[in-house]
């Protein structure tokens, strides 16, 4: 096992900013709205789990913490800093879905795709130093990929694959690590290794966590707070609260209401 | 000394034929795994509009195809952030519409005794002292810029909204790649000819990708693919009395069906 001290520690003092303030978001394709009025903070050291059912907005939400879509009203914040003028890019790491993330057949070895993720840190028109090479090394350490450094992206197993990408978004040690619909596609002996390694990293560095997922059962077991979105939040907080008071299941049975009654 | 460099034509072609076959695959490999192949082959047929605009303005041809090309980038990168057409619809718009403006040129300058068959087809008996030297500086220019932006090159290509979410300019990249393509196209068009052009951007660029183990390898493979075409392609137009572009084409391919062959199953894919 690794130590982590090289890591940047996050503070957790109460008087922190929130990691990310989301407040009165809003978002619409076309004429559909798929946010309403949704309020989220993050705080340092959460694990935050997103959970809802399809067309919830999951993606999309991500997408507007990301900087990649824009809220329609209300404000975005990360790291107490508004979203516009935001610049430290690389203290958010950013695992996305992987079957759009790449082309099988991309002809890349798994330590440049590591080491693209310092691209942004690095700086514009600069080659990768030293330092960019072992930041991506750690990364692949991390995760238990170094042995595979040489070999093609697309000659791994998707649960590889996974774990290429977390490193990837790890090598610019992030405070911060964003994750949509990471198991999908991976094998039930990857997934445990993959939520092993999310735990590490938020019990051992601190590391902020947010993950979309529509994998109800694993998450409610993994995250410290969760969120229940259907187009605006229905819930926020434990996950044994969310149990306790029902709010999971009112989530699924209101959407099969909705859809049973477009039929 | 060989016949074949003693002559002064020959030896410019020569060097314009390395240069071109340095930067034509590099370009290649980005554009073929963006999948915008097409790109090359629509601003070769707007810088044929160049070229008819600067026979007819009596200036510089291939100055006229250089303004024409970089025109036509920015107008299509710009088309295809907009999304207000399909990818592909903004290439078919600006490939046609290249070619109806350099035919209605033409035809007015009906009378000029300039070869356009020379721009469409290549040869290497055109290439003038100052052509090696506009051929040598803008195929720096496209190294350079290669070179100076190798890793943000890769990252959007590879992810282009991993690249956007680590702050990297993605956007003004796409823009400059496109550029890139809109110079490469006119460095490549005085040998290979304006139809061939994108031949010699793509086909390397595959046949590398049959063969590379990473990224930095792919392009190496596929620089040494287009050399290696480039220069059989000269040589039997020069002893054999063949047009350049075609010879060198044909090589690439043939270059491009062997490895097909011998690494159907064996190669790293």
């Amino acid at each position: 096992m690794r130590t982590f001290e090289t890591w940047p520690t996050v503070s957790t003092a109460a008087s922190a900013a929130p990691l990310v303030a989301l407040a009165h978001v809003c978002f619409s394709y076309g004429r559909e709205q798929v946010l309403h009025e949704v309020n989220l903070e993050i705080q340092a050291g959460d694990f935050l789990g997103i959970i809802g059912p399809n067309g919830a907005g999951k993606t999309t939400l991500l997408r507007i913490m990301l900087g990649l879509a824009r809220s329609e009203c209300g404000h975005v914040r990360l790291f107490g800093q508004d979203i516009r003028v935001f610049r430290d890019w690389h203290r958010v790491g950013y695992v996305p879905q992987k079957a759009v993330a790449f082309e099988a057949r991309f002809p890349a070895s798994v330590l440049e795709v590591v080491l693209s993720g310092r691209t942004g840190l690095a700086g514009l028109a600069r080659r990768f130093s030293a330092a960019d090479r072992q930041a991506a090394f750690d990364a692949l350490e991390t995760v238990g990929m170094v042995d595979h450094r040489d070999r093609l992206i697309g000659r791994l197993s998707a649960g590889q694959q996974q774990r290429v990408f977390i490193a990837r978004a790890l090598a610019s040690r992030p405070a911060l690590l964003v994750l949509d619909e990471p198991t999908v596609g991976v094998d039930v002996e990857a997934q445990e290794q993959f939520y092993g390694l999310l735990r590490r990293l938020n019990r051992e560095r601190g590391t902020t966590l947010v993950l979309v997922s529509h994998d109800v059962g694993v998450i409610a077991a993994e995250v410290t707070r969760l969120a229940c979105l259907n187009r605006t939040l229905i819930f926020h907080g434990s996950p044994q609260e969310a149990i306790r008071t029902g709010a999971i299941a009112r989530m699924y049975r209101d959407d099969s209401l909705l859809v049973t009654h477009r039929h | 000394m060989p016949e074949i460099l003693q002559y002064g034509f020959m030896q410019r072609a020569l060097l314009a034929g390395l240069m071109i076959g340095t930067v034509a695959p590099l370009i290649g490999v980005f554009l073929v795994l963006r999948r915008l192949s097409l790109i090359a082959d629509t601003l070769a047929h707007v810088a044929l509009a160049g070229v008819a605009a600067g026979i007819l303005l009596r200036t510089y041809p291939v100055g006229g195809a250089l303004v024409a090309a970089i025109v036509a980038a920015v107008g299509i990168e710009r088309l295809r952030v907009s999304g207000r057409l399909f990818g592909e619809a903004a290439l078919a718009v600006f490939l046609s519409g290249g070619v109806a403006v350099a035919v209605v040129l033409i035809s007015v300058a009906r009378g000029f005794t300039v070869d356009l068959f020379a721009y469409l087809f290549g040869a290497i008996t055109v290439v003038q002292p100052r052509d090696l030297w506009v051929i040598l500086a803008l195929g720096l220019v496209v190294l350079a810029a290669v070179g100076t932006f190798y890793k943000e090159l890769f990252a959007i290509t590879f992810d282009e909204e991993g690249a956007r979410v680590q702050g990297v300019p993605v956007d003004a990249l796409n823009l400059l790649l496109t550029a890139l393509v809109a110079v490469t196209v006119v460095v490549a068009m005085r040998v290979v000819g304006i139809l061939l052009t994108s031949a010699l951007i793509v086909i390397p660029s595959i046949t590398a990708l049959r063969l590379a183990r990473n990224f930095q390898e792919t392009l190496r493979i596929a620089v040494a693919c287009s050399l290696v075409s480039v220069l059989a392609g000269m040589v039997a137009s020069f002893y054999l009395d063949v047009a350049a572009g075609g010879a060198i084409v044909l090589a690439a391919l043939g270059l491009f069906a062997v490895v097909s062959m011998l690494g159907r199953g064996a190669g790293p894919r």
